[in-house]
């Protein structure tokens, strides 16, 4: 199982903010073809420039290996203060 | 050194009463409170949203390295998280240092390093809608004069 989190506008894009993926995805490029195929518009999302993604709370740039149980989020430009 | 992320308001005096209190080699305490602005109406919440867990362990190293590069002998960082209505405050930050220079240098750096690399979103609601807000190129360029 692969849990996933979108955050700000992403989330309300494509109308959840959770999701639990079994069978898991081996890597990060796989989970963001499956999660295109179910939803093109957020896959074009979570491609754009600036958005950011996190496995297992740690900033990832590029592909990476997802081990069973991972926590991928995913980030759009930040915004504080 | 201190971060906290709360739903609950804030009181800034008191926040910077106490952290001022009980200080004998501080030489200069500044302080930072940020507020939600109404917009002229357009706004009538802001919500902010953060990834616990792991926006408050980033944060946390921001201020640890403001700490050694201005020699800070202490570091506060409040943000509230949630629904935050216009006029009430949304962060507080505080440094200490022997001398001022340090302590308003540390909580700028720190004010730019939260409005833009923090991981936090800001939506706003009004009586047209909401919208997410983005950093502007004046916050990045901001962010950008402390690395």
């Amino acid at each position: 199982m692969t849990r996933v989190l979108l955050f700000g506008r992403l989330s309300d894009l494509a109308g959840w903010r959770m999701r639990e993926l079994d069978p898991p995805p081996a890597s990060l490029s796989a989970l963001r073809a499956r999660l295109a195929e179910a939803d093109p518009a957020l896959g074009e999302a979570l491609a754009a420039a600036g958005v950011m993604a996190a496995v297992d709370r740690v900033l990832v740039r590029g592909d990476a290996a997802l081990a069973t149980g991972a926590e991928v989020a995913f980030m759009p430009p930040m915004s504080g203060g | 050194m201190a971060v906290r992320l709360q739903v609950e308001p804030f009181e800034p005096g008191a926040l910077l009463s106490a952290f001022s209190a009980g200080r004998r080699e501080t030489g200069a305490v500044v302080s930072f409170t940020g507020l939600a602005r109404a917009g002229g109406g357009a706004v009538t919440t802001l919500t902010l949203e953060a990834y616990p867990g792991f926006t408050d362990v980033e944060i946390a190293r921001i201020a640890q390295d403001a700490q050694a590069r201005f020699s800070l002998d202490d570091v506060l960082v409040v943000h509230r998280i949630g629904v935050i209505a216009p006029g009430e405050a949304i962060v507080f930050v505080a440094t200490a240092a022997a001398h001022r220079r340090a302590a308003f240098e540390a909580a700028d750096q720190l004010m730019d390093y939260l409005k833009s690399r923090a991981p936090f979103w800001k939506k706003e609601s009004g009586p047209d809608g909401a919208r997410w807000i983005e950093p502007t190129a004046r916050d990045l360029t901001d962010a950008a004069r402390w690395d």
